[in-house]
């Protein structure tokens, strides 16, 4: 095993993911004090101009028409070929969608410690201090990774992406495992149906979350978003519970939203949540828990009770 | 089609978080213990597999603390058919991975076609079990998953991206899916038909000579220290909105 | 749905007269009087009566003979059309209660059976009938979203069971919580869901704290191990969720030594009074009506304000119909200086429902439905006909209900309040 960190770089669309770029900017500074070099890999088919776009110490790329779709079988198998060749000490995979199907796994497969919900990964001496957002953000785990090898799973915001970004000599390779029998079928992607608002456009948004009670509540809030001109969007719960469409739906697996208000009705602050959120100009979180971990991300915050406060408002606005 | 669903009892969220007095673990006495919110969707998502397409569901899960059999009557009560426990001399917490390690042999013994298992769990320090249930049964791995059909020896497995894609793959069977959502919101179980369930069912017991310890290294745990906080506006419903829509005046968003 | 009756079946065939007779020993076969053999009845099938009369609690729909004096009373027939006779003679003909809307339409307010002469028990039938449809899963959306709640976080209003507390930070008097308390109390006040959570309920128990301390009570609460006494949840058929809530508070309140039990609501005080006893419960319980009427001689002195309103007062069902009491609420009303107490026509034993008993309480919009008017809106428009300006209460479930009411039908003027928030009213000024 060497010093090496390994990181699984994501793409979409032909575009790569921004938590790739902070994966690589984490694992410069570790792979660095490790003594070993940073390798970005990149799976996919005709992307080998985006594979060059990292500030890594060196790029894999790997291409191949079976690749061209994000395929849990096929990127497992690549990567842990890869894995194999390299013997990194540490590999980095996102906390998203694609990573969430392969840290595990892989980890599992090549007998590696697994930390997941990473926030941080540091050298120290020769362990790995990893620390890990436990209970849905509500503990902070520090983990020491002695001898082994490791696979973690980075939380997107735990880097700076400008740190990852440069230009690396990518070195093109075609699979190193076989994938024509595999039992996994890419078949087609679903885009959602177009038509409603594109919260993403919208410069005053206000987010509704589980604390909203009932689908019934929502016209409230529909009435306070029409008086100020916002639009209302929501935490996953209540588009999951179908109160309001799954375009409406901010965070991890909705979208990223920069508005100039943000104003959060019932929210508790979950990360998933605030990965959509965080960077809104103005935060303005009402929730009757003191302890809801939104209020150390939010601007302003008020504990009373939030159909109190949006019919003040509403009757405040005439 | 035999369909298991592999579930964790994991530490409730409901009340405050305590730490034991070393600081490198949840007090695991002052705190209770729920179905993974995951697996509640896990369980969904098979009751509706088997609703479409016939066959059985098995749910099966780590008896940590002794207390999983009202969650396994919930579940006979939303219609699984059998339930187990894999039961051992056990302290909390077992780590996600040694529950796996003992999941795996529990289910491989069962022979299924189709594993189910939320695709994460609040307590998934040393990662999450689908993946590693489907590397130690050596079966394919999909996760974040809205949807599974089963047919034939094939699945349709619908993976959600975030902004609302999603990706469909078919995939032979046997495979292992880590469920995001049910294709449609978990049914209730009315408590009457999970007191009858008490009353009448019977839980597999699988015994297990591990006694769960072990895991990574933590070397402390502590509540995260928040980089800033939110400048608290005091006052009743009235005042708040006030100063609320003050501060939006402010800044010319009303 | 219900099928409409016309699309019901006529058995021709099947149904016959009965061979032979017997009651009580004594044959009253008609074979003597019929110069034929026994004859074939035009009828429908009597099935869906015997899923309802072979439930245990559901054989008295089988007594009902017609007469139709429980539709004069029926609340909700004087909205819609419902009574316990129509449902019997719908279930002749052939539909399925389980299956029917008009399972879920009974508030259990008990006004039927009062008058009934053959005790047709819908108090009963209702939520033996319902049990069936809910372990079915035939539950509506609002009403199983209200078990679900409770089963999960102990009360209906979906907040967290260990913020059950939360409202006594609000209370400028202390109000001691038995965990923390760690003490015996002479009362324990069994608080509730609405008191606990509801923002005009919270009002109703700031009230109550008040009046307590004032009165130099020395009290308690459970808090956060308090769930709600679940007594509408047996009657809307989860009677599952009812046990385990009835088993809970027990052991709850077995944890700690008091004297005596004051709850704010009726159907708490039921549940207390008449149901928790089958689970081995059994000390007295009071209505805080009932026990502020024995502290009356140390509270009048403290009502120090006039109220100068005309007050009519709503019977809870579960108060006055189910448990008799109609008084303690009336002498609290009159022991405050200037309330002009007037009575509705629908009074004491005739009283109206507020809509909100046997589960209706999380029915609204299921009922709306089925109704021109709520039941609500009925009987806040009554107390506007006796120039009510203060339509009074003593239940947690009708001051949101009858404000609604007031509301929607253009009558703001009157004023909804818990007889706890008058007598505070009159303590303070």
């Amino acid at each position: 095993m060497g010093n090496d960190v390994l990181v699984i770089t994501e793409h979409f669309d032909g575009a790569v993911a921004d938590i790739s770029y902070e994966m690589v900017g984490k694992a410069k500074s570790v792979a660095a004090a490790l003594g070993g070099e940073a390798i970005a890999v990149m799976l996919g088919s005709g992307m080998g101009a985006a594979a060059g776009s990292f500030a890594s110490d060196s790029t894999v790329y790997v291409d191949d028409p079976a690749l061209e779709q994000f395929n849990p079988e096929a990127y497992g198998k690549v990567i842990a070929a890869l894995m194999a060749d390299k013997a990194p000490r540490l590999t980095m995979v996102g906390s998203t969608a694609i990573g969430m199907d392969l840290g595990a796994w892989l980890a599992a497969k090549s007998d590696s410690e697994f930390v997941a919900y990473v926030g941080d990964v540091a050298a120290d001496g020769g362990d790995l201090v990893i620390s890990s957002r436990l209970y849905a953000g509500k503990l902070t785990a520090e983990v020491v990774s002695g001898g082994g090898s490791a696979v973690v799973a980075m939380l997107a915001g735990s880097g700076d992406a400008a740190a990852g970004r440069g230009e690396t000599a990518v070195s093109q390779i075609g699979s190193p495992v076989d994938l024509s029998s595999l039992k996994t079928k890419f078949v087609k992607l679903n885009r959602p149906a177009g038509g409603d608002i594109d919260i993403t456009a919208e410069d005053k948004l206000i987010a509704v979350g589980r604390g909203i009670g009932s689908a019934d509540n929502i016209e409230l809030v529909q009435e306070l978003a029409e008086a100020m001109g916002a639009v209302v969007a929501a935490s996953r719960p209540i588009t999951d519970a179908g109160w309001l469409p799954k375009t409406r739906q901010v965070g991890k697996s909705g979208v990223s939203v920069k508005p100039k208000l943000y104003l959060m009705l019932g929210i508790s602050g979950a990360p998933e949540h605030l990965e959509g959120m965080k960077d809104a100009e103005c935060i303005i979180a009402v929730n009757t828990d003191p302890k809801a971990p939104i209020f150390n991300v939010a601007h302003y915050g008020t504990t009373c009770d939030l159909f109190e406060v949006a019919e003040a408002m509403l009757e405040a606005l005439g | 089609m035999k369909i298991v669903v592999a579930i964790k009892h994991v530490p409730s969220l409901a009340d405050e978080v305590e730490l034991n007095d070393e600081g490198t673990n949840l007090d695991f006495d002052a705190i209770d213990f729920a179905l993974s919110e995951w697996d509640e969707q896990a369980i969904e998502q098979a009751v509706l597999v088997k609703e479409a397409s016939g066959g059985s569901v098995t749910v099966v899960g780590v008896d940590i603390i002794e207390e999983l059999e009202k969650v396994l009557h919930t579940a006979l009560a939303k219609g699984a058919d059998e339930v187990a426990k894999i039961v051992g001399d056990f302290e909390p917490p077992i780590e996600s991975r040694t529950q796996a390690k003992m999941l795996a042999e529990a289910i491989g013994a069962m022979s299924p076609d189709l594993v189910l298992t939320g695709v994460q769990a609040v307590d998934d320090l040393d990662g999450q079990m689908g993946p590693m249930l489907a590397a130690m049964l050596d079966m394919p791995y999909v996760g974040v998953v809205v949807n599974v059909k089963a047919a034939g020896g094939t699945a349709t497995i619908t993976k959600e991206y975030p902004g609302g894609v999603t990706a469909d793959f078919e995939v032979q069977l046997p495979l292992v899916v880590g469920v995001q959502a049910a294709s449609q919101p978990p049914r209730y179980a009315p408590v009457s038909k999970i007191r009858q369930m008490a009353k009448t069912a019977v839980i597999a017991e699988i015994e297990t000579d591990d006694d769960g310890a072990g895991g990574p290294t933590i070397r402390k745990m502590a509540q995260p220290v928040a980089a800033g906080h939110a400048e608290m506006i005091d006052g009743d419903s009235g005042e708040v909105a006030e100063k609320i829509l003050a501060i939006l005046r402010d800044k010319g968003l009303v | 749905m219900p099928r409409p009756l016309a699309e019901q079946k006529v058995i021709q065939e099947e149904v016959k007269e009965l061979e032979s007779f017997v009651v009580e020993g004594m044959d009253l076969s008609g074979h003597w009087n019929r110069m034929f053999g026994q004859r074939v009845i035009w009828d429908y099938s009597h099935d869906n009566m015997e899923k309802v009369t072979d439930l245990p609690g559901g054989e008295s729909l089988g007594w009902c003979y017609g007469c139709a004096k429980c539709t004069a009373v029926c609340p909700i027939d004087i909205v819609g059309d419902y009574s316990p006779r129509k449902i019997h003679r719908k279930t002749q003909l052939g539909i399925d209660l389980f299956k029917s809307d008009d399972l879920w339409l009974c508030t259990t307010c008990m006004n039927c059976l009062r008058v009934c002469p053959k005790e047709v028990n819908m108090i009963k039938i209702m939520p033996a009938v319902r049990e069936q449809a809910v372990l079915e899963g035939d539950v509506p959306a609002e009403l199983q979203k209200a078990f679900e709640d409770t089963a999960k976080n102990g009360n209906p209003l979906g907040q967290p069971q260990r913020k059950r507390a939360a409202w006594v930070s609000q209370s400028d008097v202390p109000v001691p919580i038995m965990r923390q308390h760690k003490q015996p109390v002479d009362v324990l006040w069994y608080v509730g869901s609405y008191p606990s959570y509801h923002p005009r309920g919270i009002d109703a128990a700031l009230a109550a704290a008040r009046i307590f301390h004032a009165l130099g009570i020395d009290f308690g609460i459970l808090g956060p191990e308090e769930k709600d006494d679940g007594d509408s949840f047996r009657l809307a058929g989860e009677t599952g969720l009812f046990e385990m809530l009835a088993e809970d508070n027990i052991k709850a309140l077995e944890k700690y030594e008091w004297n005596r039990l004051v709850v704010t609501g009726p159907h708490e005080y039921n549940a207390f009074k008449n149901e928790y006893p089958k689970f081995g419960f059994d000390r007295p319980v009071q209505h805080y009506t009932q026990f502020l009427v024995e502290h009356l001689d140390q509270l009048k002195p403290l009502l120090k304000h006039e109220v100068n309103r005309t007050v009519t007062f709503h019977d809870p069902c579960y108060l006055g119909r189910h448990n008799g009491e109609y008084d303690a609420p009336r002498e609290l009303l009159r022991a405050i200086p200037g309330v002009k107490l007037v009575e509705m026509g629908r009074c004491k034993e005739n009283g109206y429902c507020c809509g909100g008993g046997g589960g209706g309480m999380w029915l609204d919009s299921f009922t709306q439905n089925h109704t021109r008017m709520r039941l609500s809106e009925r009987r806040v428009r009554e107390a506007v006909e006796y120039n009510a300006e203060v339509l009074a209460v003593a239940c947690p479930f009708e001051v949101s209900r009858f404000e609604d009411g007031a509301k929607s039908t253009g009558n703001d003027h009157l004023q909804v309040l818990d007889i706890l928030e008058m007598l505070d009213q009159s303590m303070r000024g």
